[in-house]
């Protein structure tokens, strides 16, 4: 794969994060589904990585591959029908991908964490908040039952769930939509790991409760200087708590940025149109912009760059030639720091 | 009757697709190009399962037997040669010959009685199922439907009928007839054995009563009886099929076990049950009287389970 | 929960009065007639069996008969026998704690291998071991109870010579553990599908996902996440199970020459002896109704979603 070097050549956002070494490192990860209807290349190359302290937004549509990566991270990934055949993810430099099952293990919960979309279904229907909280003292810790609940009322103090010692032996079904998403943040945060997965953690939720959740979540990431990577399809939910965004389509990385700087002047037609679709007060009474046609079908991606078929600047080169994840500059060839482009067209994209 | 709250029925998610676990981007690939209903679906599983394949072949030649017993076999299943015949052993290379599987105590043709008492079962397990699946779709349609009262009364009735255990019933029923046809046997099981159907029926028909389509059909002021017969009973008829398959078997086992008892079927009606019974005496020194016509019921009873299961794993996309 | 538990209780009446008088009706409306079986085919006396028809009150309409016999019931009398004139209560209490011990064995039977064989079939779905499993089953299930009574006493009496054909002592553990696997082998069938589908169904969920992502070991995961979550239907099932046993037990102890009440119905049944026939009925649907509300109860407590409503 070219993309790699090409990559390495992309300077981080923040030189303070990356003088320690990334806390976490994707490298060429390539996941395939086997269905019985063919293979489904989820991941095709994704790099990015993240620092202590650093927010990452992933952001793409159902289907480009960003729920799949953070699963690999994750290692909670069904394989088979899943199938990592190239890439590493490195955590604090060591291949997770090579480790043993045990080693992972104790990686997860603890080190890396993660929230779920659905907390509903993603919490124990049977098992008491108290007791899901606090069997991660008791299993990772080996706290008593009874240290294990003080800890977890704490826990939820800390996200603010009113009456907190009240509600611990409550289940989740008896909590509103945003307190169960608190409280898998809760479970998240339990023993302060280094990094934090957030897949769609409020796409569930009311638009109200959303803000809260996400604030909530960007002030215990400061407080304990925690790695986030986002994953989101909300581009409204990224601009206030992201440093950088990666930008997914069809299993690449089609562009990358500093959150701001995509929100002015993105480089890939794909990004463009997402932010086109944005409905804006001061063009009310217009037609709302669309990117036309479908997300691609993963057992038959497009040739050459996948997000030809809707793209409103294809060209030839388009349909045959997969764009390469390059360097962004100005248009007088100074650097960007930060952001790229998979687009043949991103000097037009960005500065036309 | 507990039930459960709204939260766990809720959806929650507006994108749903992460909720699978397997692969979650993976769903919109899945879907197949084109959409099949359904059935279509449905059978294009089932042409592909062995087990199918396999019940549905058994099932046919059953139905051919019990239609033309003189097909399989020369011997009349009553003619009885004590003196030349009694408890003879099976031969088990004379395929299809009179004494393939011996006889019985009373010097008569096992392999001929066998194929003869396949028309018994299957005339009880057919007859039992389609009037069990008429009736209890009516009582579960008209109470899931209507609701209330109605709902109310054809419930408790149900459950009086459930309260009866369904062998006991039916023995106390049974013997209370000393002359028992064939149709008396039907009706006393479906007499019992009404129920399950009906709450079957009365659950699925709840659900699809609040669905969006037919909500729609009696905004439109669609009848009543346009609203059941266009809408719900189509609906309602799959998970109906799968429980009607599947105790198809059932009442087949129930009508040997009957016969075995001596209350169901009886001499000079040719049943499997009727022959394991007579077999027992004998069963130390001549145990294929007894052990053969066990096997035909089995093997029956088998194949309209598996035919059952392969129709519902097929019906039921959540059991793949 | 109290509250609940009282109104189960009162919706239970009605319940136990359909079902006790549906069993009295057929057991009387129908023909078939117990003055005329005591007599046998002798040649009878038209008056006589008038008369011994108004002693017994047979001749009083139907309700007045259940009536009659109801309240003698909730009195704990239970009424003797036509032709032996003994008392059913004795009857019945010689027979039912056999039948009990036999229900209770095959209960046990059940659970321990039904659950332990469909958790070792879920837990890896569609493997080699499940369908093996499945196919096993599947077999069971459709072996009539008189099909696999024989067979074992034909394998293990008459082929191994390691028990004897019929139940000595009925109530010797050992010498129930033949009748009591026959009887419970169906509802183990029933039990270790339930389980593995249970299981397997609950593998795939979201909840189990968060159990891995926690970190938590694997056996932690299965033990507690996935066995609480499917047990539910398990015991759903098992409750109901109880009085379906019992019942079945008229086949296996009639095998197994078990003095239980099964083998007491049966020949009650074929004496036409209705109080018998009636009084263990009933009694079998009182277990029936008792368990099932224990199960619902029990629900309540396996999962919290459940409400009391």
């Amino acid at each position: 794969m070219t993309i790699i070097e090409e990559t390495a050549g992309v300077p981080a956002p923040r030189a303070g994060g990356e003088a320690s070494g990334p806390l976490l490192e994707v490298r060429d990860l390539h996941v395939e589904f086997h269905t019985r209807d063919g293979v489904a290349k989820a991941v095709n190359g994704v790099n990015y990585s993240v620092a202590s302290g650093e927010t990452l937004a992933v952001l793409g549509e159902s289907g480009s591959g960003k729920s799949v990566t953070a699963q690999a991270i994750m290692g909670i990934l069904d394989m088979p029908p899943g199938k990592i055949p190239h890439g590493q993810i490195l955590f604090r430099g060591q291949d997770m991908l090579t480790m043993s099952n045990d080693e992972r293990r104790k990686i997860r919960g603890r080190k890396i964490a993660m929230i779920f979309q659905d907390a509903l279904s993603s919490l124990n229907p049977v098992l008491s908040v108290g007791y899901q909280l606090g069997e991660m003292f008791r299993v990772h810790q080996g706290l008593s039952k009874k240290e294990a609940k003080a800890k977890s009322i704490e826990l939820m103090d800390k996200v603010k769930i009113p009456a907190a010692k009240a509600r611990v032996g409550d289940y989740p079904h008896q909590f509103s939509g945003g307190m169960r998403q608190r409280i898998m943040i809760a479970m998240a945060l339990a023993l302060e790991p280094d990094l934090i997965i957030a897949d769609e953690p409020t796409t569930a939720l009311d638009v109200t409760v959303q803000a809260q959740v996400m604030d909530l979540l960007a002030e215990l990431q400061r407080e304990y200087n925690m790695g986030l990577i986002l994953i989101t399809h909300d581009l409204g939910v990224v601009a206030d708590v992201a440093d950088k965004i990666a930008v997914m389509y069809a299993g690449r990385i089609v562009e990358t940025a500093p959150v701001h700087e995509l929100y002015k002047r993105p480089a890939h037609p794909y990004t463009r149109g997402l932010l086109d679709s944005i409905p804006r007060l001061d063009q009310k009474g217009q037609e709302l912009y669309a990117i036309k046609g479908l997300p691609p079908n993963l057992l038959k991606i497009p040739t050459g760059c996948a997000f030809n078929p809707r793209c409103p600047k294809a060209d030839d080169i388009c349909r045959t030639e997969i764009p390469a994840l390059v360097p962004v500059t100005e248009q007088d060839g100074s650097e960007l720091p930060g952001r790229g482009s998979a687009c043949h067209f991103w000097k037009e994209t960005i500065h036309g | 009757m507990p039930e459960k709250t709204a939260a766990t029925t809720a959806s929650t998610g507006t994108e749903t697709v992460t909720t699978t676990a397997a692969a979650p981007d993976t769903v919109l690939v899945t879907k197949a190009p084109k959409a099949r209903s359904l059935w279509s679906d449905a059978w294009h599983d089932l042409r592909r399962n062995p087990l199918f394949l396999v019940s549905a072949g058994l099932i046919v030649l059953l139905l051919i037997v019990s239609a033309f017993p003189g097909l399989f076999t020369s011997a009349s299943p009553r003619d009885a040669d004590l003196a030349n015949h009694y408890l003879g052993q099976p031969n088990w290379s004379h395929f299809f010959q009179p004494d393939w599987f011996g006889y019985d105590g009373q010097g008569r043709s096992i392999y001929s009685r066998v194929v003869y008492g396949a028309r018994a079962s299957i005339i009880v397990g057919v007859g039992v199922t389609a009037l069990v699946t008429i009736l209890g779709t009516l009582v579960g349609m008209i109470a899931g439907y209507f609701g209330g009262w109605v709902d109310t009364i054809l419930s408790r009735i149900t459950d009086i009928f459930m309260g009866i255990p369904f062998l006991l019933g039916a023995l106390v029923v049974l013997t209370s007839f000393e002359k028992r046809a064939i149709w008396v046997v039907i009706l006393a099981l479906v007499f019992l054995g009404w129920t399950q159907i009906a709450r079957v029926a009365r659950g699925s028909v709840i659900t699809i009563k609040q669905a969006d389509y037919v909500v729609a059909a009696k905004a439109l002021g669609a009848s009543t009886t346009r609203i059941l017969t266009r809408h719900v009973l189509p609906n309602a008829v799959a998970p109906i099929i799968v429980v009607a398959t599947i105790a198809l078997g059932g009442y087949i086992a129930a009508e040997a076990t009957l016969s075995f008892l001596g209350v169901g079927l009886a001499e000079p009606t040719v049943s499997w049950g009727v022959d394991v019974s007579s077999g027992r005496e004998q069963l130390r020194n001549a145990p294929h009287v007894l052990i053969i016509p066990s096997v035909m019921v089995s093997i029956t009873v088998l194949s309209f389970l598996m035919f059952g299961d392969a129709v519902r794993n097929a019906l039921d996309p959540k059991l793949r | 929960m109290g509250r609940y538990v009282a109104r189960r209780l009162l919706q239970m009446i009605p319940v136990f009065i359909g079902s006790t008088f549906l069993i009295f009706a057929m057991m009387y409306a129908l023909p078939g007639d117990p003055v005329r079986a005591l007599m046998g085919d002798q040649a009878y006396d038209p008056a006589v069996v008038a008369s011994i028809r108004s002693d017994l009150g047979l001749d009083q309409p139907l309700w007045q008969q259940y009536l009659t016999y109801m309240s003698n019931l909730v009195q704990g009398d239970f009424g003797t026998e036509i032709a032996s004139k003994r008392e059913i209560a004795d009857i019945i209490a010689q027979a039912f704690p056999i039948t009990l011990r036999l229900t209770l064995f095959a209960f046990t039977f059940t659970v321990l291998v039904g659950i332990g064989l469909g958790v070792i079939a879920g837990l890896r779905p569609d493997s080699v071991r499940d369908r093996g499993l499945l196919a096993l089953t599947l077999v069971l299930i459709s072996m009539p109870s008189f099909v696999l009574g024989y067979l074992m006493q034909y394998i293990f009496a008459f082929q191994l010579g390691v028990t004897t054909a019929t139940v000595q002592d009925s109530e010797n553990f050992g010498d129930l553990m033949l009748p009591a696997i026959v009887l419970g082998s169906l509802s183990l069938a029933y039990v270790a599908r339930l389980t593995r589908t249970s299981m397997a169904e609950n593998l795939r969920s979201d909840y189990m996902r968060t159990a891995v992502a926690k970190g938590l070991p694997r056996h932690r995961i299965i033990g507690v996440h996935l066995m609480r979550n499917s047990l539910v239907p398990v015991v759903t099932f098992l409750g109901t199970d109880i009085g379906n046993l019992m019942t079945g037990a008229i086949v296996t102890e009639g095998i197994f020459n078990v003095q239980g009440i099964g083998k007491t119905i049966f020949d009650a049944l074929t004496r036409r002896e209705g109080a018998t026939v009636v009084g263990i009925a009933s009694l079998i649907v009182l277990v029936y109704l008792l368990t099932s509300l224990l199960v619902d109860l029990l629900y309540a407590v396996l999962d919290p979603r459940i409400r009391y409503a």
